[in-house]
C-alpha cells in the first residue's frame, strides 16, 4: 500500500485557487520534491496535508486513513511531521524542551498524574528526557541542550527543527525549504544530511525547495506546481527539460 | 555582581546546594506549618500581622494561578476576579446554609474545595472561547465574563444582591492559608514541569507549531483554565472567610487589575516571581498606608518604572532553583560540565 495518497486536492482562499486538482501518490521510503515558482501553492499543499488548513475538496490518505477534517495534532500523532519555511522553534524555551514538547502525543500519564507528580509520571518523564537527549546527541546538539533555542546559530536552528519533527516519530517527514539561505557548500552538506536522515530514521520525505541543485541532487521524483495547478510530475531528468516547467520558471518568450 | 561582592557568590552557591537538597522542601513545609499553627494558637504574632500574612497567602494563590494563563500560556486574562467571586460565593453559601452549626470549622476545607470546584466549572466554560480567540480578543472575552459574574451576583437576592453577604464565621486561619498556598504553588509547579505544562509554554511560543508537534492545544487550554480558575476559587473562599463579608463590587475589574499588577511585578512565567510579586505588593500596600490616597499613586508609578526598566518583571521567564525538578537540575549540571570540557562557555 502506498504511504500517502492525495487525490483531487483543491483549496481556495476566498476565490483565489491556491491548489487545484493536485494528485500525488508516495510510496514508503521515497524522497520526493515539490517545486514551483513563488506563490505556486507548495506550502499550501503542506498546510493541507498537516491539517493547518482544511481541504475544500479532495482526499488525503495516510496508509488508507483519511486525514481531511482531522486536527493538526491528530495528524501528527498518526505519523506526519514537518518543518517550516521560516524556522518556527519555541524560541524562549531550551533546546531540550523543544524536543520534549514533541513527545506530547505519546505521553502515557494523565493530567491528574502530572498535577500531583504521582504514578507513571516519573518513569515517563525520565523516558521522555532520555529519548530527547539521545536524539539531541545524534544531531550533535546535546552540547546546547540547556541553551535557549533563539540563541542557537541559524544552521543549528534548522537542525533542531528537524530533530524536533523527528521526535514525534513520523513515518512521513515534510521539509519546507530546508536549504533556504544556505551557500553551495552548506547545500551539499544538507543533501548528505537529508539522505542520512532518511536512512537512519527510515522515514519517507517530501521536500519543498527552490535550490535546484539540492532538488535535482537527491529527489527521486518531482511534482511541479504553478498557480496551484500541477504542470508536471516525473523524474528529475524529465522535469529539467519539460517545456511547461521551463515556461513557468523562465517565461514564455525565452522558451520560444 | 559576583566579582564585586564575593559574599554574594558564596551565598548563591550555598543557596544552590540547599536547593538541590531533597530535604529542603519537606523541612521548609513542616517548619512553616508549625510556625503558622503556633502563631495563631499562642498569638506569637498579633492579629494585624496575622491578617497581613493571610492576605499574602491569598494573593500568592491568585498570582500563581493567574500566571499560569498570563505568563506561561501568554494569554491575557482579566477575569480572574470573576473566578474568585464564584469561589467566594459558593464557599460562603455552603458554610452558612449547608453546614450544621458548630461543625463549620471542621468542614471548612470542604467548603473551600467546593468553591474551587465551582470556579473550575466556570473556568471550563471560559476555556471554550479561548480555542478560537487569542490576545486582545480573549482579554475582552474575560473582561465580559468578569462583568457578567458581577451583574449576575448583583441581581440574585438569595445572595444579598448588591448589598452582599454577611454571616460567615472567621474560619480562615493562618495554618489553613499556609496549607492552601503551599498546595496551589506545588500543583501549579508540578503542572508546569510536566509535558502538559510544556504544552502550555508551546502555546505561548507558537501555537500552530505546537499543534503540529502533536500538542493537543484544546486539551492544554482546558487544563490551564480549569486549574487556574480552581485556585482562584480557593483564594476567593479563603478571602470571604477572612473578611467575613463579601459583595459583588469587591470582585470587579479593579480586583483583577491588582492581581495583574502582582503577576507583572513579580515576573511572567515564574513561580518564584509570582510569590515575590504577591509578597512585595501586599506588604508595600500596608507599609504605605500612612500615605493615604497617595499610595494609589505610588503603586502605578512603580509599575510604570518597572515596565520601562524590567518589562518582564522581577523574575520574568526565570525560575528560582528550588522550584525546578531535581532531574532538570541534574541534566543542566551534565550539560554545563560537557560545555566546560568542549571549552565554549558562553553564559
Amino acid at each position: 500500500m502506498s504511504l500517502l495518497e492525495i487525490k483531487k486536492l483543491t483549496h481556495r482562499f476566498a476565490g483565489l485557487c491556491a491548489v487545484s486538482d493536485f494528485n500525488f501518490v508516495i510510496e514508503p521510503h521515497e524522497l520526493v520534491g515539490i517545486i514551483g515558482p513563488n506563490g505556486a501553492g507548495k506550502t499550501t499543499v503542506f498546510n493541507l496535508i498537516t491539517g493547518v488548513y482544511r481541504a475544500g475538496e479532495g482526499s488525503i490518505k495516510l496508509e488508507g486513513q483519511e486525514l481531511v477534517g482531522k486536527t493538526p495534532h491528530a495528524i501528527t500523532s498518526l505519523g506526519i511531521a514537518r518543518t517550516f519555511q521560516n524556522i518556527r522553534l519555541f524560541r524562549e524555551l531550551s533546546v531540550l524542551d523543544n524536543v520534549r514538547i514533541a513527545h506530547y502525543g505519546r505521553i502515557r500519564y494523565s493530567p491528574a498524574e502530572a498535577l500531583l507528580h504521582v504514578g507513571r509520571f516519573y518513569a515517563e518523564e525520565k523516558r521522555i528526557t532520555n529519548q530527547s537527549l539521545d536524539l539531541l546527541s545524534i544531531f550533535k546538539l546535546d552540547d546546547s541542550a540547556g541553551e535557549k533555542a533563539k540563541n542557537l546559530p541559524y544552521g543549528l536552528q534548522r537542525r533542531l527543527e528537524i530533530a524536533r519533527a523527528l521526535a514525534t516519530q513520523p513515518k512521513l517527514l515534510l521539509l519546507d525549504e530546508p536549504a533556504a539561505g544556505m551557500n553551495p557548500n552548506e547545500i551539499n552538506q544538507m543533501m548528505e544530511f537529508i539522505r542520512w536522515i532518511r536512512k537512519t530514521f527510515s522515514v519517507t520525505i517530501i521536500l519543498i525547495e527552490h535550490q535546484m541543485r539540492l532538488v535535482m541532487g537527491i529527489c527521486e521524483r518531482l511534482a511541479v506546481l504553478d498557480f496551484g495547478a500541477t504542470i508536471a510530475t516525473g523524474l528529475p531528468s524529465e522535469i529539467q527539460n519539460h517545456p511547461q516547467v521551463l515556461e513557468a520558471y523562465l517565461g514564455e518568450e525565452v522558451v520560444k | 555582581m559576583q566579582k564585586l561582592f564575593p559574599a554574594y557568590s558564596t551565598l548563591l552557591s550555598r543557596w544552590h546546594t540547599l536547593a538541590g537538597n531533597p530535604f529542603f522542601w519537606p523541612v521548609f513545609m513542616v517548619a512553616g506549618l508549625l510556625f503558622c499553627v503556633a502563631a495563631s494558637a499562642f498569638e506569637i504574632l498579633d492579629l494585624y500581622l496575622q491578617l497581613i500574612l493571610i492576605y499574602v497567602g491569598i494573593n500568592i494563590i491568585l498570582t500563581v494561578s493567574l500566571n499560569l494563563i498570563n505568563g506561561y500560556m501568554g494569554e491575557f486574562s482579566v477575569g480572574h476576579a470573576g473566578f474568585m467571586a464564584v469561589g467566594a460565593y459558593v464557599a460562603s453559601l455552603i458554610t452558612i446554609h449547608v453546614f450544621p452549626q458548630g461543625a463549620e470549622a471542621m468542614l471548612f476545607p470542604l467548603a473551600i474545595l467546593a468553591g474551587g470546584i465551582g470556579a473550575a466549572l466556570v473556568g471550563f466554560m471560559v476555556a471554550i472561547p479561548s480555542f478560537k480567540t487569542r490576545g486582545d480578543y480573549l482579554a475582552i472575552v474575560t473582561l465580559a465574563f468578569c462583568m457578567i459574574v458581577k451583574s449576575v451576583l448583583e441581581n440574585i437576592d438569595a445572595v444579598g444582591g448588591p448589598r452582599g453577604m454577611l454571616g460567615m464565621e472567621k474560619l480562615t486561619t493562618l495554618p489553613w492559608v499556609f496549607f492552601w498556598t503551599a498546595l496551589s504553588v506545588w500543583v501549579i509547579r508540578n503542572l508546569v514541569y510536566s509535558n502538559f505544562g510544556r504544552g502550555v509554554l508551546a502555546i505561548r511560543e507558537d501555537e500552530i507549531a505546537g499543534d503540529l508537534m502533536s500538542v493537543n492545544t484544546r486539551q492544554v487550554k482546558i487544563i490551564a483554565f480549569v486549574v487556574s480558575s480552581f485556585f482562584a476559587g480557593i483564594a476567593g473562599g479563603l478571602y470571604a472567610h477572612a473578611l467575613q463579608f463579601i459583595n459583588p463590587r469587591m470582585f470587579d475589574i479593579i480586583k483583577s487589575t491588582d492581581i495583574l499588577i502582582m503577576v507583572y511585578l513579580g515576573g511572567i512565567a515564574s513561580i518564584a516571581g509570582s510569590i515575590i510579586g504577591a509578597v512585595v505588593f501586599t506588604i508595600l500596600l500596608e507599609i504605605l498606608r500612612p500615605l493615604g490616597v497617595w499610595r494609589m499613586v505610588f503603586m502605578p508609578l512603580m509599575l510604570v518604572l518597572l515596565m520601562i526598566y524590567r518589562p518582564r518583571g522581577i523574575m520574568g521567564l526565570m525560575e528560582a532553583r528550588p522550584f525546578m525538578p531535581l532531574r532538570d537540575l541534574i541534566t543542566e549540571k551534565i550539560w554545563r560540565r560537557k560545555k566546560k570540557e568542549t571549552g565554549n562557555v558562553s553564559s
